[in-house]
């Protein structure tokens, strides 16, 4: 009896196992063109499946579309963008990093989308000298640690952090704030810059895990602390589900994510119970965006461009400019986008030496989940 | 070290803990059935509950369900899902012994065969739903307003706590009465004790077996209502970690003890939300496993030992 339950305890971790590698031979389809003459190849990776990839697709398809565009405008130098899905899990992201590394043809790469799939193949990307340029991958540890390939067009999430404390105090005007994070390298690095801007505003906190289902322990630690407001530093897949038991058990104090729930997901799951719930993200609303971006993107996928559609473009168009610059090795492209300084759809793009897009352009943004589930755009929030 | 809150409110943890632990039961009581008679563990049986939940949900949305509807329309939702979920999981239940095991006992195919096969469907499953139904987590709509129903000293008892708490005995005791009272409850017995002595007896043991995994199904798919009901959400990977602690459940209680498998529920029920507030969320399943390491090193057999067939024959 033990035995079989050694046994059946050793297969679910196979079990486990098996799903993990399943996911990671997932390379999606490609962007190509493969009449004219070639520039070269482009990995992108990130979620775009499983239950986070709202949050991440517009990003692939603002990509795409930069690729289209540069294909059609450059019919001698086609440039290959080629999808590699992670599920926005590093156990899957670091083979696939492993296998673009050793794949010559690859000479740049657009990614990663999460903190954490980032932190995870940094270093293979790096000895592999391969250049990152990452949409949406906030977490502030990540240009903290040296790596010379990862660059990022979007603010780091010590300014979001800041931007979100000044919003709580200034524009909520909260007292007592309840703070909760996943335990994941995106919500603890977030949720910590928080809590220190907070300082004795934050009152109370607690860590939920991945995939959990029952926030009741949570919730009673939400309403023992007398919080006026949530602050919650992670994806749809947790937050949902919380959101909504929450108010379901009656807790009526305001709830503020971050980026990370800047997702069609998270109205979708929560319901209702999402109506109201603010979410800062350092990317900018669709209608902002420069040039005829938003425009294009309406017509090309017939949706308005979500979170990080416009970021996604701008880091691809970094590069494509690049392979249109003649520049075709890994290192060529790794020190053009070290020099690469020009005004970009989602902001004006230039990369300090840690590979943080320059912090006076950076913009964040307060939206708010409308009922029937729409995420608007509030107010720019200025940093004082 | 969060004492304060946890004493605090002791009664309101414990219910909270008991009505979380009702639904790891309902669906322990499925892998516990069919470890007493087979000795085998289904673990495609997480899928089976995550098939109802998708089912139930099918049926609300086809059936136009909105948030807050009238009580009657309330009663007719729950009555539709029910049925819906029962009949889904049941028939999913089924599937799984038509088509994973039936032909291996056949075959006599070692034990470890068993497991794989299930793990396979499993996936097979999860996976499945996954593509079809997209990966997303799915909201649906409150069919049960939260509403409080009484409290004694700080302790509120919700009515879904109370429906979830009480639906899960109320069918344990159904279960109980039909497995000792029942003719087909004694065919069920006569299998787990000795399967070749029973057929020489004239026990039909493939229905007999088919029967015990359409009872594990059945009591998923109420499972599964309650937990549509209870949370609103579901998604393809639902069954996978509910189904590991109801795996565990079942053997904190006794693995083939029914009555072990509604104790072993709500034991780690409470036991998880005691630690949730004690420390993090992110501490329930070291809580809950470390309960579970400790009971079996004193309790091999778990807490009241494994019995579908032995005792009170």
């Amino acid at each position: 009896m033990r035995r079989n339950y050694v046994r059946a305890l050793g297969a679910v971790g196979l079990a486990t196992a098996m799903l993990a590698a399943a996911g990671c031979q997932d390379s999606g389809g490609s962007t190509t063109d493969a009449s004219g003459s070639s520039c070269g190849k482009i990995a992108i990776f990130g979620a775009f499946t499983g239950p986070n990839a709202g949050l991440v697709l517009p990003s692939l398809n603002g990509a795409k579309m930069a690729v289209k565009q540069h294909n059609a405008a450059n019919p001698d130098c086609q440039v290959t963008l080629q999808e590699f899905d992670t599920q926005g899990n590093a156990d899957q992201a670091t083979p696939i990093a492993n296998q673009v590394a050793q794949d010559q043809s690859f000479t740049s790469v657009i990614g990663g989308h999460f903190s954490g799939e980032s932190k995870a193949t940094m270093p293979i990307y790096e000895a592999a000298g391969l250049v990152m340029v990452s949409p949406s991958a906030t977490a502030a540890e990540l240009t903290k640690a040296g790596n010379k390939s990862f660059h990022r067009v979007v603010g780091n999430d010590s300014t979001q952090a800041a931007a979100a404390v000044t919003y709580i105090k200034d524009t909520l005007k909260s007292q007592k704030v309840f703070l909760i994070d996943d335990g994941q390298t995106y919500g603890v690095g977030i949720i910590g810059e928080v809590k220190t801007g907070l300082g004795a505003l934050a009152v109370n906190s607690d860590k939920v895990q991945t995939d959990q289902q029952n926030f009741d322990a949570t919730i009673s630690k939400i309403k023992s602390s007398g919080a006026d407001l949530i602050a919650y530093g992670g994806y749809t897949n947790e937050a949902a589900p919380l959101l909504k038991q929450a108010r379901a058990a009656g807790v009526t104090a305001k709830f503020l994510g971050f980026d990370g729930l800047y997702d069609p997901g998270f109205p979708a799951g929560a319901g209702e119970a999402a109506v109201g719930a603010i979410v800062t993200c350092p990317c900018l609303p669709a209608a902002e965006a420069g040039g005829t971006f938003s425009a294009d993107y309406q017509k090309e996928f017939g949706q308005a461009p979500g979170s990080y559609g416009a970021e996604g473009y701008d880091g691809a168009t970094i590069l494509l400019e690049g392979y249109k610059a003649g520049k075709k090795t890994r290192a060529d492209l790794l020190a053009w986008v070290d020099a690469y300084d020009k005004q970009g759809v989602s902001k004006y793009l230039k990369f300090d030496e840690t590979g943080d897009v320059d912090k006076s352009k950076v913009v964040i943004w307060s939206y708010e989940v409308k009922a029937g589930g729409a995420i608007e755009p509030l107010s720019e929030i200025k940093l004082s | 070290m969060n004492f304060d809150e946890l004493f605090g409110h002791l009664g309101q943890h414990t219910v909270d803990g008991l009505s979380k632990g009702a639904i790891y039961a309902l669906v322990a009581l499925g892998y516990t059935l069919v470890y007493g008679v087979l000795k085998l563990i289904n673990f495609a049986h997480s899928e089976v509950f995550m098939v109802g939940t998708f089912a139930v949900l099918g049926t609300w949305t086809a059936l136009g369900a909105t948030s807050n509807p009238s009580f009657g329309m309330m009663i007719l939702f729950l009555l539709a899902g029910l049925v819906a979920g029962a009949v889904a999981s049941g028939a999913t239940a089924v599937g799984v012994e038509l088509i994973a095991y039936r032909r291996l006992r056949r075959m006599n195919a070692p034990p470890l065969i068993f497991l794989i096969t299930a793990i396979g469907l499993s996936l097979v499953l999860s996976e499945a739903f996954g593509l079809w139904q997209g990966r997303l987590i799915k909201g649906m709509p409150t069919i049960v307003e939260r509403e409080i129903l009484f409290t004694i000293g700080n302790t509120e008892v919700t009515n879904t706590q109370l429906l979830t708490i009480v639906s899960a005995l109320v069918m344990m005791v159904l279960l109980d009465v039909f497995i000792n009272r029942t003719r087909y409850g004694r065919g069920v017995r006569a299998v787990a004790q000795n399967p070749d002595t029973a057929a020489l007896m004239g026990v039909n043991k493939d229905r007999v077996i088919l029967l015990i995994f359409l009872l594990g199904g059945l009591l998923a798919g109420a499972a599964a209502l309650l937990y549509n009901v209870r949370y609103g959400n579901t998604r393809f990977n639902v069954g996978f970690l509910l189904g590991l602690k109801a795996f565990t459940a079942a053997v904190l209680g006794g693995i083939g003890n029914l009555r072990g498998a509604l104790l072993g529920g709500l034991l780690l029920g409470v036991v998880e939300v005691y630690a949730a507030t004690l420390l993090t969320s992110s501490w329930e399943d070291v809580a809950a496993f470390t309960v579970l390491v400790v009971v079996l090193l004193f309790r091999p057999t778990g807490l009241l030992g494994e019995s579908l067939g032995r005792a009170r024959a």
